[in-house]
């Protein structure tokens, strides 16, 4: 037992950490009463939001990255660092989208409450990142799924939306309720609902294979949903096309990178043991060949995504499956469960970032324009609106993973961890899952600049504003595809999860 | 003879499984969200038991009150959506709702 004297004098000391989260619960109970008080200023809320997530950021960088608090129940650290600082730039990234999706502004009345959610579910996400106790874990996830639901269904009106947030709640709901259900049986085999803890228990005494394993993979089928592996993709690409285009890019990276965060943590807390060489590789603690249950995991799931992608029409539902592809890559990262693999997902991810909500922000401002998604309705888009056109490709171009480009050096580092690893079948694999995305990548650039020529002459008006957040973003891509160095640097650094003894 | 651990395991193993079954058969919103609250509840079942029988193990309670906790709010929740769609499509058959091509 805790005494009460201890107790205070913990929390005060977790609080010192617990800024950025702070910030962000402050941000929420302030955007409420902005919402109510200043409703006739336009996106009073956006830049409310901004500021908190700025403000956050701030005290991110400027806080102790070695803490662990709540009685062992949330860290601080370099790995959740870097996830957050991801979730961070994806979060402003998507309020700046905001200010221009038609599709908001029009059907979402006033936007108030979409900031408040957004600002509600980054808290979860930030959660997530740092959550050692499988409850915290549960209810982190269960914070930025509620949210989403909501979000994913917030232009009420029109009917897709709305049927793809039933589609969500209803998966969002069973596939938590598998993983409180694996959680409760993996809190009777081991006596505890810490990670470390947890650990510590299954390395002394042993327990049986069968109740483990079951226990285990219905927690893991709780991540697998929010990362969309198969085989609990169903809800992506339903949810991703009816959805608003602004949440479609928020959940194909911030809500992904949260769950590999809670998975990569789980997995090396909870169940491997801990040896003192930093980049040795995990060693697991039970009999499970987990190596081997990811590598399959991340092999059907890009397979899957990459296949069904090829004939799909609607560029929101494409870019589902291909998010489901990357879920499959960055899994591979996962699957050699050693700080290798782990600095190759950070990689991947800040990649990712910069290509994929480029990628959606193109898609939003011609869809804007031309009121429709179909890969047909882009045909002569290169003449109508060259700019956009050729910086779509290049984000096109570094989603495939050709040089020089970002997506390039992320691919290359999650293969040369797989390789480094000796897991040989599943790089060929992943090679010949990127060639099959070739394909359809290809067919949207063909119709942009090949087909449709003398259809329709009629340019396509952008505003300067977003022309040059998605020159920035390509321009990133391509320079961080030559100069990557300092992303590599900063991944390798924040790869080791923080153990406390 | 008492009821041992093994009667509560085998109590909300059955309930997991009828929550399954419920989710896949049904084709009624509400239902299959009524599926879901048995399956959170056969957690429950599980924590509080557990926490019985494992040395008065404060942990699983707090679990338990969290799950009842998070079930109001994903039911309320949900509610909302199932309101939303009704709105939209007069109906709530989950097997219906397919505007989306899979």
């Amino acid at each position: 037992m805790v005494e009460f004297g201890n107790l205070i004098s913990n929390l005060q000391s977790s609080l010192n950490f617990f800024l950025p989260e702070l910030v962000l619960v402050i941000t929420l109970l302030t955007l409420i009463v902005v919402d109510l008080l200043f409703r006739k200023i336009r996106f009073i809320n956006a830049y409310v939001s901004i500021f908190g997530f700025v403000v956050s950021g701030l005290l991110l960088l400027f806080q102790t990255r070695e803490g662990v608090g709540f009685l062992g129940s949330f860290v601080s650290d370099n790995f959740s660092f870097f996830f957050k600082i991801i979730i961070l730039l994806t979060n402003i990234l998507i309020v700046l989208m905001s200010f221009e999706s038609k599709e908001l502004i029009e059907k979402g009345g006033n936007l108030g409450e979409f900031y408040t959610f957004l600002v509600g579910m980054s808290f979860g996400m930030f959660l997530v990142t740092g959550a050692t106790n499988l409850i915290l874990i549960y209810l982190a996830i269960e914070t930025m799924s509620i949210s989403s639901y909501i979000l994913s269904g917030y232009t009420k009106e029109i009917r897709r939306a709305s049927e793809a947030s039933l589609k969500y709640v209803i998966f969002g709901a069973i596939s938590s309720g598998l993983m409180i259900y694996g959680i409760s049986l993996l809190f009777g085999q081991t006596g505890t609902l810490n990670l470390y803890e947890i650990k510590n228990f299954l390395a002394i005494n042993k327990v049986d294979t069968f109740p483990f394993f079951v226990s285990t993979m219905l927690i893991l089928a709780g991540f697998a949903y929010k990362i969309s592996a198969v085989p609990f993709h169903f809800w992506t690409p339903d949810v991703y096309e009816g959805a608003p285009i602004t949440i479609t890019a928020y959940l194909s990276v911030a809500s992904k990178a949260a769950g590999f965060a809670a998975l990569l943590r789980f997995l090396k807390l909870a169940l491997s043991l801990h040896t003192e060489t930093v980049d040795s590789i995990w060693t697991m603690v039970s009999s499970i060949d987990w190596t081997l249950v990811i590598a399959v995991l991340s092999v059907l799931t890009m397979t899957l995504g990459n296949i069904v992608a090829l004939w799909q029409n609607n560029l929101k539902r494409l870019l589902a499956y291909s998010s489901i592809a990357h879920a499959g890559y960055i899994l591979m990262g996962v699957a050699v469960l050693n700080d290798t693999g782990t600095a190759s997902v950070l990689v991947y991810f800040f990649m990712y970032l910069l290509m994929n909500i480029g990628a959606f922000i193109c898609v939003m401002l011609v869809s804007n324009e031309i009121g429709s998604e179909d890969i047909k309705d882009f045909e002569g888009l290169g003449y109508r609106s060259p700019l956009i056109a050729t910086l779509f490709s290049v984000l096109l171009f570094s989603l495939i993973g050709l040089p020089p480009t970002a997506g390039f050096i992320a691919k290359f580092y999650i293969f040369a961890a797989v390789l480094d690893a000796g897991l040989i079948w599943l790089a060929v694999v992943g090679v010949i899952n990127s060639v099959i995305s070739l394909y359809y990548y290809v067919k949207i650039m063909r119709n942009m600049f090949i087909r449709g020529i003398d259809k329709d002459k009629s340019t396509i008006r952008v505003a300067p504003v977003n022309q040059i957040i998605v020159f920035i973003l390509a321009a990133l891509t391509l320079l961080f595809g030559i100069y990557f160095s300092p992303i590599i640097n900063w991944a390798n650094a924040s790869a080791s999860i923080l153990v406390w003894k | 003879m008492g009821v041992g651990l093994t009667n509560y395991i085998v109590l909300s193993a059955i309930l997991f499984g009828l929550g399954i079954f419920a989710i896949i058969t049904r084709k009624n919103a509400i239902l299959v969200l009524m599926g879901v609250e048995l399956i959170l509840n056969s957690a429950n079942i599980n924590f509080v038991a557990f926490a019985k029988f494992n040395k008065l193990n404060i942990e699983g309670h707090i679990a338990a009150i969290f799950v009842i906790m998070l079930a109001a709010i994903e039911v309320a929740v949900a509610l909302a959506i199932v309101l939303n769609i009704y709105q939209n499509y007069k109906h709530i058959n989950v097997d219906e709702i397919d505007s989306l091509k899979e």
